[in-house]
């Protein structure tokens, strides 16, 4: 008597209907995909770029508590944004935060269950990436008008 | 492919309850899509807001999150992003992860981060704002 030690193997093996056991196939992975093809390269760019959020939200808790714990700790926060990586960061930044905002709206458009005709997808696919960019463009055209 | 074993005596309905969608329904899913929609005028809201403070002093940033419309703002942001981003990062460990003790280890320490992060920053605000 052996445990499954794979909690999935629970859901992947079942039995045919003349009662013969099956391994089912679990679903594919990265590596049966041809990541040159918009479909796949937006979907795995939305994970990512969903993640890495997580280091922007990072750097807004450090720029909130260190604006609270006073002004010393607030202008060793502002000194790091205003260097050359910080500033780097934060622009890579701004475009996976618009990229993941306008990919999202994206993908709540499908939930309504529309938009999944290719030519449909392809558009909305192109209009994801140049929206990105052009929203990023603007963000630090803003910034830099305020700045000067 | 090898004809697959199971050596168990439990029955195929025991093996799978308490697993997948048995454990929330579509809950994750569901409240993924709701913090998705809050999010999306607050960050188009503060991505701006804060792309016009980029040379704030200290002064002029406590000013700014003391007021009571962005401190509100902030706030549900906050609780929102760190909702969904729970949620999300939660999703790629469940996909990517293997082993029970690793993905439950792995979900606990997101769970913890995400949670002292948002006490921290809805914190701050407060400290500013109150």
């Amino acid at each position: 008597m052996s445990k499954i030690t794979d909690a999935r193997e629970a859901l992947m093996v079942g039995r045919r209907s003349d009662g013969s056991l099956v391994r089912r196939p679990l679903s594919p992975h990265l590596q049966v995909y041809d990541m040159l093809q918009m479909s796949s390269a937006l979907s795995i760019t939305h994970r990512i770029t969903g993640a890495l959020w997580s280091i922007g939200m990072v750097f807004l808790v450090w720029w909130l508590v260190a604006a609270a714990a006073g002004e010393s700790a607030y202008n060793g926060a502002m000194w790091f944004f205003g260097s050359f990586i910080g500033v780097l960061g934060l622009m890579g930044l701004t475009a996976v935060a618009w990229y993941h905002t306008l990919a999202g709206i994206r993908h709540l458009y499908w939930d309504s269950g529309r938009g999944f005709e290719i030519p449909t997808m392809y558009l909305t696919g192109r209009a994801v990436l140049i929206g990105t960019a052009a929203l990023t463009a603007l963000t630090w055209l803003i910034m830099l008008i305020t700045w000067i | 492919m090898a004809a697959p074993t199971i050596r168990t005596l439990r029955s195929p309905l025991g093996r799978v309850r308490g697993l997948g969608a048995a454990k929330g329904g579509t809950h994750h899913w569901w409240m993924q899509r709701v913090t998705s929609i809050a999010l999306l005028p607050l960050t188009i809201w503060l991505v701006f807001a804060l792309a016009r403070m980029p040379d704030a002093t200290w002064q002029e940033a406590t000013i700014w999150i003391a007021r009571p419309f962005n401190a509100v703002l902030l706030l549900a942001f906050l609780a929102a992003a760190f909702h969904h981003m729970a949620y999300g990062l939660q999703e790629w460990i469940e996909d990517y992860v293997r082993g029970e003790l690793c993905k439950v280890g792995a979900l606990l320490v997101i769970k913890g981060a995400c949670f002292l992060l948002w006490l921290s920053a809805t914190l701050a605000v407060l400290r500013i704002a109150v």
